[in-house]
């Protein structure tokens, strides 16, 4: 049983992570891993730093972890995010599952990646070949309350 | 009361700072905050209703601010 959620700044290790969700009971194990992309929205792309409103985002990372665990079944979930510099094809995070099935395991992946882009407090900013960095602004707008 | 508020990535750099002090009357509402930022230069970069975070949960604009909770203006995600 492991349930790890966090931040780190020094690169993902995906082998050390999938150790974590393994165990006897697990027919599936599941590992995403999102990188940095070489161009976005027809932009050449260097790099990206991460930032992140560290304190908030470690609870919701673990608040994702914990509904993913009751809604589908598996306490076997690690998910990390990295944070700082990042240079293209390098790791930005990585989510392992262990599950009994695949069904599910596919489901919490789904699941973890797809809350964390929604309430995870955690920006990128992108450096571009021509030297600018731009904040990026998945929405393309803003507004108060609680994310839908 | 003094309220510490805590700025992040595009906000942080529209208004030139990762916090700000905000004077504010007891218990007022995160609605009432929003309207006290507009007064700062680089606040007209802000969108009409960030989305704010309460003691480090997503907050409503009718949430009371107290003394002593850590405020913060969350610009939209973009983890992943």
């Amino acid at each position: 049983m492991t349930s790890l959620a966090s931040l780190v700044r020094t690169p993902i290790d995906p082998i050390a992570i999938i150790r974590t969700v393994s165990n006897p009971g697990n027919g599936a194990v599941l590992l995403f891993l999102g990188a940095v992309r070489q161009v976005n929205e027809g932009r050449d792309v260097t790099g990206i730093d991460y930032a992140a409103y560290e304190t908030m985002a470690q609870r919701e990372l673990e608040a994702i972890v914990t509904e993913a665990s009751a809604k589908f079944g598996t306490t076997d979930v690690t998910v990390q995010h990295r944070l700082g510099e990042l240079g293209v094809e390098d790791v930005s995070v990585a989510i392992a599952v262990g599950h009994a099935h695949r069904d599910a395991a596919y489901s919490v992946s789904r699941f973890v990646i797809e809350e964390l882009k929604r309430r995870v407090p955690i920006w990128k900013r992108e450096h571009y070949t021509d030297g600018t960095r731009e904040w990026v602004d998945p929405t393309g707008k803003a507004s108060a309350g609680a994310p839908s | 009361m003094t309220v510490t508020l805590l700025l992040f990535a595009s906000y942080a750099d529209a208004l030139g700072a990762s916090s700000l002090d905000m004077e504010l009357p007891h218990e007022s509402t995160v609605g009432e905050l929003l309207t006290a930022i507009r007064s700062r230069p680089g606040a007209e970069r802000l969108p009409p209703r960030p989305l704010v975070a309460v003691n480090q949960a997503y907050a409503g604009l009718d949430a009371v601010v107290r003394e002593g909770d850590e405020v913060a203006l969350i610009p939209p995600v973009a983890g992943g």
